[in-house]
């Protein structure tokens, strides 16, 4: 439904968008995980054709953004940052406004937007002015507006940014609701965003993805190595020789050692037996076994794990991730 | 077709629900009213020593009324077209509404077609406004028809030139102010760029500025002649103004 070929966006010599490939397929939702000014929204905004990409293809519900813009916007909705609300026009003029630029027939106009906007809970502010509304319901009348012509592609940029608590889990709600008919990418920075709505995740950093498969496979994937922690009674002996020839352990790191009682970090190599074989060691060399545990890892770490491992080798590059926001323009 | 005139409503209607329309076409009217007043009482004072003349003839009014009095509504649309245009694109971009247009099934030019339309339909209301003071000059005179309908139809184009000017350069620029104020000092240049040439008007240099000039060619259409080459200079005015626009949208958009 969506994909991506090889996007490119350069701006001067700063590169937003760096080599990114994707696939969505119809009905999935698509998370966009990253820091600020990973290069989301710039990686949104030319798929919904709001900028042309330096390099690369995009195709979009089956059109090329690039050589057939009309026929893939069609087919797209877009909620951008800002909801795109022209503050004098009552909601009800601004669904009506929409759907007349984006396609509707005259005939099924005042079907659809009664629907929206029941869909997306807005029908009892129809009539107030979209500049007097609070954040939510901006938020809401955008994605009433992203819908309202019935798009096999919806792409949102920060859907839940500026909600309540209760707002945001309705909006999960809806968003998951219409991943049956339409296929989703949305972005976000807020990770249990993503563990509650998407069915696929896709990590940026400095434009680039880094890693992207099914929630499921990612967590699995970065927990097959897992990291344990140990406490134990040494008597004042280095347990990291021992600890290291142990089956299926990677590395030993000795963060603490006082009293003779040594906090271990091990990571492994494989999952499995290794905590086994730790605790037969620890205790066929007469060591106390204070604290065997396994960092569990969240979202949080699988998204910390691969946004700041090799820091110390592209730290340079790092440095320049600070800047791309200001060098977009304000809406991105 | 739908698209564009769908976007001329909307820039319409917008002009409507915030206080735009009526300060502008207010101001207008009052202004116009100032200069129709004095010049009507120009004109009868001349009326009046013509009179007193023998065997003069009698005063012509659209000579020494309506021809200065349509001149003189170059001068204030001069100040306030810049005013109508200033928001067009300005105001959509720093709001980010203009998300919505581009990412829509539009193309550029329906976009700039459509912003178009809706000005120039705010301005012709404007003109609109001023039948009145004319339906007054034929109730009370006879003033000939056709060179007041002319010196319209020279008005409306160089309205229609002010207009594309202005959406060219609130298209570059994210801030109203800069906009008007751009469009402002723009279209005064166009105003008096024919100053600058040579007043004997012998050098080519200062033939070509005299053609540029916006008001050299209103002058013949306030007389009651069309001349096709000041429709032409108009026509191309107002095409390469919405061209130089679609430009700098496309530009605007690679640039990110």
């Amino acid at each position: 439904m969506i994909e991506v070929q090889n996007i490119t966006k350069r701006y001067g010599s700063f590169t937003a968008v760096d080599d990114v490939s994707f696939r969505v397929e119809p009905g999935q939702i698509l998370g966009f995980l990253g820091p600020n000014g990973a290069g989301k929204t710039t990686t949104m905004r030319i798929l919904t054709g709001c900028i042309p990409a330096t390099e690369g293809r995009a195709l979009v519900a089956g059109f090329d953004i690039f050589e057939q813009p009309i026929e893939a916007k069609q087919r797209t909705g877009y909620l951008p940052e800002t909801p795109p609300l022209y503050p004098d026009m009552t909601v009800q003029e601004y669904l009506t406004f929409a759907s007349r630029i984006s396609g509707v027939k005259t005939s099924d106009r005042t079907n659809r937007i009664e629907f929206v906007m029941s869909r997306t809970n807005v029908t009892d502010v129809a009539n107030r002015h979209c500049g007097k509304l609070s954040k939510g319901y901006r938020q809401r009348v955008g994605l009433a507006q992203a819908i309202l012509h019935d798009p096999d592609v919806l792409i949102l940029d920060e859907p839940t940014a500026g909600l309540d608590p209760k707002q945001i889990s309705e909006t999960r709600e809806l968003i998951k609701d219409l991943a049956g008919d339409h296929t989703i990418i949305l972005s976000t920075h807020i990770l249990p965003e993503v563990e509650h709505t998407c069915t696929q995740v896709a990590i940026i950093k400095t434009g680039r993805v880094i890693a992207m498969d099914t929630l499921e496979n990612l967590k699995k994937r970065l927990a097959g190595s897992e990291t344990v922690r140990l406490e134990i009674a040494t008597d004042g002996a280095d347990p990291t020789e021992v600890l290291a020839q142990v089956d299926g352990v990677a590395s030993v790191t000795v963060d603490s050692s006082k009293d003779g009682t040594s906090i271990v970090e091990i990571q492994t190599a494989q999952g499995g037996q290794t905590r086994q074989h730790l605790a037969n060691a620890v205790v066929a060399n007469r060591w106390g076994l204070l604290e065997l545990r396994r960092d569990k890892m969240g979202l949080e770490d699988v998204f910390l794990e691969l946004t700041t491992q090799d820091e110390a080798t592209d730290a340079a590059e790092t440095v320049v991730s600070e800047e791309p926001d200001s060098s977009l323009p304000s809406g991105g | 077709m739908s698209n564009i005139l769908a976007i001329a409503h909307k820039e319409l209607k917008s002009y409507f629900v915030s206080p735009i329309a009526y300060v502008v076409v207010g101001l207008f009217a009052v202004l116009f009213g100032v200069f129709f007043v004095s010049s009507l009482s120009f004109l009868l004072r001349i009326s009046l020593q013509a009179g007193m003349m023998q065997g003069a003839p009698p005063i012509n009014i659209n000579e020494y009324m309506i021809r200065p009095l349509l001149g003189n509504t170059g001068v204030i649309m001069l100040f306030v077209l810049p005013m109508i245009t200033m928001r067009s694109y300005a105001e959509e971009k720093r709001s980010g509404t203009i998300e919505l247009l581009i990412s829509s099934p539009l193309t550029d030019w329906q976009i700039i077609l459509g912003k178009f339309l809706g000005a120039l339909c705010l301005f012709v209301l404007m003109l609109a406004v001023t039948g009145i003071h004319m339906a007054i000059l034929f109730w009370y005179g006879e003033p000939e028809l056709a060179p007041i309908l002319s010196g319209y139809l020279g008005l409306f184009l160089m309205g229609a030139s002010f207009i594309s000017i202005g959406l060219l350069i609130s298209s570059a620029t994210k801030n109203q102010v800069v906009a008007g104020m751009v469009t402002f000092a723009v279209l005064l240049l166009f105003w008096v760029i024919s100053w600058l040439g040579d007043p004997a008007g012998g050098t080519t240099t200062s033939q070509v500025l005299a053609y540029l000039s916006v008001l050299d060619h209103f002058d013949d259409f306030s007389k009651g002649v069309i001349d096709t080459s000041h429709l032409t200079y108009y026509a191309s005015f107002i095409i390469f103004g919405l061209f130089l626009t679609a430009k700098s949208v496309d530009s605007e958009r690679w640039r990110g």
